[in-house]
């Protein structure tokens, strides 16, 4: 019983740490890149999984809805990319504030759309039996969440250390100047990076639909936490942002199941030894 | 200060004293205290946001500490004098505290730590529910009786609203003159010189953001006395955003930006709430126009209009004399 409590939490934790990289490895690639917290990301992921909610409504599977719903959230920064911040170029204190404000609208019309209940968003028909090993069960669903972030997380390293379009991004992140100097047009990678993070945020979102719902307030709940593993892992790095996602899994979900009243509390701790410390996060490459 | 601004700030003072003879109905007049108590918050961020180019949003976090602080020491059986400074001092000890961990990152990532901090304070506001009340929300018990007067109802408690605020608005003011308040417009617009001229950028930056939460615990001491009622979703990142918006909205960096901001948008949220339940796509709409179209505010830009207005007027009669 003990037994199966610590690997199920475990297990818990690491999936949720993997919603968490597909929420966060966007946001800090954003961050890196254009040197602005995005203040919607959190409203992207519930965007996906209303999204998803409403694709699984229409009969579709799980898989091309989680696809689509994250490519529905990558367009909806696009646009936000191209028609506002764009206007706002180099006043960054103001692009900021103008994400919050869109964050604002997304999570009102999400709650006139879909209104303030929970959704339940049912797993896959072959995913819902738990897995047995051992003795022990497994949610299976858990199991491929973690895989699937495992999956992304190698292809974006693959896509930042041995493309093109990688190298570019890195060039940009290091130093801005002189990457619009050697000719890599710079704005175009802006938009490609606001939508590979919108998309990834997307489908964060829809994956995470089965194990925590959709409901009015899932944006600002996911916020923080994606703020606090960037300031963990540091801004601008993958490896940051995958390191400090399971560090922050860990100690969210472990932090809800023994201390439930301090669960927030406890996400402080690690913040404030990682400021106190290395300001700069665990593997950061920008100063944030 | 010149005659005008002699006459306005009399004309100002008039108008509020009678304030609640010409309204004369209760729930006006509680819409008045509002828009004071509000105006204290956005002062108060703008103290950062104006002078010190900071821009916080975890606000709300002062009214979480100090709120509950507050009602939890009068429920416990503290008188409430003592409850309030208890309240405050706590709440400024955390100001302290957040101080030093924000500035650890200047620039954009300070947005993000503040943010952290004000929703784990949310956080920990909705989950310790022995404490708090969690969603629930708690009462607090009374409104106390300063000096043994009454402040029950409206209009007495909207003149004991008003004395603290007079009096914040005079330090506020003070401190914007100070040579301190220079310093810190001087690391706002060039800390590596404030710096090399042997000025602790840190430390003044520091202070700025422990005086501009005390005088937030102030307003959170007093939003607590006008509601009764603390639950956290007064203390979410839609009131630090409303808060800050109405500083950007009348106008950082200056002093009575702030205060029309805060007017404006408890007016309109109080107005369209009662007949539309979408407010925070309004607030949203207006956060973007206001940061698209009007990044000084509404304060400076009219101020603006009103010299280019009364320039064009007075160079109108020296066209037509010289033909």
């Amino acid at each position: 019983m003990q037994w199966q409590f610590w690997i199920i939490q475990t297990l818990n934790s690491v999936a949720f740490g993997g919603l968490l990289f597909l929420l966060s490895s966007g946001f800090s690639l954003i961050f890196g890149l254009m040197r602005i917290p995005n203040l919607a990301h959190g409203a992207f992921f519930m965007l996906g999984a209303y999204f998803g909610y409403t694709l699984l409504q229409l009969n579709l599977h799980f898989w091309p809805a989680a696809l689509l719903g994250g490519l529905g959230v990558g367009l909806i920064g696009i646009l936000m990319e191209r028609f506002i911040l764009r206007r706002l170029a180099g006043n960054e204190q103001g692009q900021v504030l103008v994400t919050l404000g869109i964050s604002f609208i997304i999570a009102d019309i999400c709650l006139l759309v879909w209104t303030g209940d929970p959704m339940p968003l049912p797993a896959p028909q072959a995913l819902r039996p738990p897995l047995r090993i051992a003795g022990f069960a497994f949610p299976t669903y858990r199991l491929v969440v973690l895989c699937i972030a495992l999956v992304a997380a190698v292809a974006l390293y693959l896509l930042m250390e041995r493309t093109r379009l990688g190298a570019m991004i890195r060039a940009g992140v290091d130093d801005m100047e002189m990457a619009r100097g050697v000719g890599i047009p710079v704005s175009r990678l802006f938009t490609t990076v606001f939508l590979l993070g919108a998309t990834l945020a997307g489908i964060g979102g829809v994956l995470g639909g089965p194990i925590l719902n959709a409901y009015p307030g899932l944006d600002t709940d996911m916020l923080p936490l994606a703020l606090i593993v960037v300031i963990l892992g540091g801004a601008g790095s993958l490896l940051g942002a995958f390191v400090g996602s399971f560090i922050v899994g860990f100690i969210y979900n472990f932090g809800i199941a023994l201390v439930p009243d301090l669960a927030y509390f406890v996400l402080f701790l690690p913040m404030v030894l990682v400021l106190v410390f290395l300001p700069q996060g665990l593997f950061g490459r920008v100063q944030i | 200060m010149t005659r005008n601004t002699v006459v306005a700030l009399a004309v100002c003072a008039a108008i509020l004293l009678v304030l609640p003879w010409i309204i004369g109905n209760e729930f006006y007049v509680n819409m008045a205290s509002q828009v004071l108590i509000y105006a204290l918050f956005a002062l108060s961020i703008n103290m950062m946001l104006g002078y010190g180019g900071m821009v916080s949003l975890g606000h709300a976090g002062y009214l979480g500490i100090a709120g509950y602080a507050c009602i939890l020491a009068v429920t416990a059986g503290y008188d409430q004098l003592t409850a309030a400074v208890f309240a405050v001092a706590l709440s400024t000890l955390f100001a302290a505290f957040f101080g030093v961990l924000s500035l650890r990152a200047p620039g954009l990532g300070f947005i993000m730590i503040t943010l952290a901090l004000g929703q784990i304070v949310w956080g920990v506001a909705y989950r310790a529910n022995d404490l708090t009340g969690g969603d629930n929300g708690i009462r607090h018990p009374a409104r106390p009786m300063p000096f043994g007067f009454d402040i029950r109802d409206a209009p007495s408690f909207y003149y004991f609203t008003l004395a603290v605020f007079v009096i914040a608005l005079f330090c506020i003011w003070r401190f914007s003159r100070s040579p301190f308040g220079a310093s810190l417009m001087g690391t706002r617009d060039q800390p590596r010189r404030m710096r090399m001229l042997g000025h602790n950028v840190w430390l003044v930056r520091l202070l700025t953001f422990v005086m501009a939460g005390f005088w937030a615990s102030v307003a959170s001491v007093l939003y607590v006395y006008y509601n009764l009622f603390l639950s956290p979703h007064a203390i979410s990142l839609q009131q630090s955003a409303e808060i800050l918006l109405m500083a950007i909205l009348g106008g950082a960096s200056t002093l009575t930006g702030p205060i029309v901001g805060a007017a404006i948008i408890t007016l309109v949220k109080n107005v369209v709430s009662t007949y539309v339940e979408r407010w925070n796509t309004l607030l949203g709409l207006i956060f973007v126009v206001v940061i698209m179209f009007m990044p000084y505010g509404l304060v400076p830009g009219c101020v603006q209009l009103w010299r280019r207005l009364s320039r064009a007027r007075s160079r109108k009669p020296a066209s037509e004399a010289a033909p």
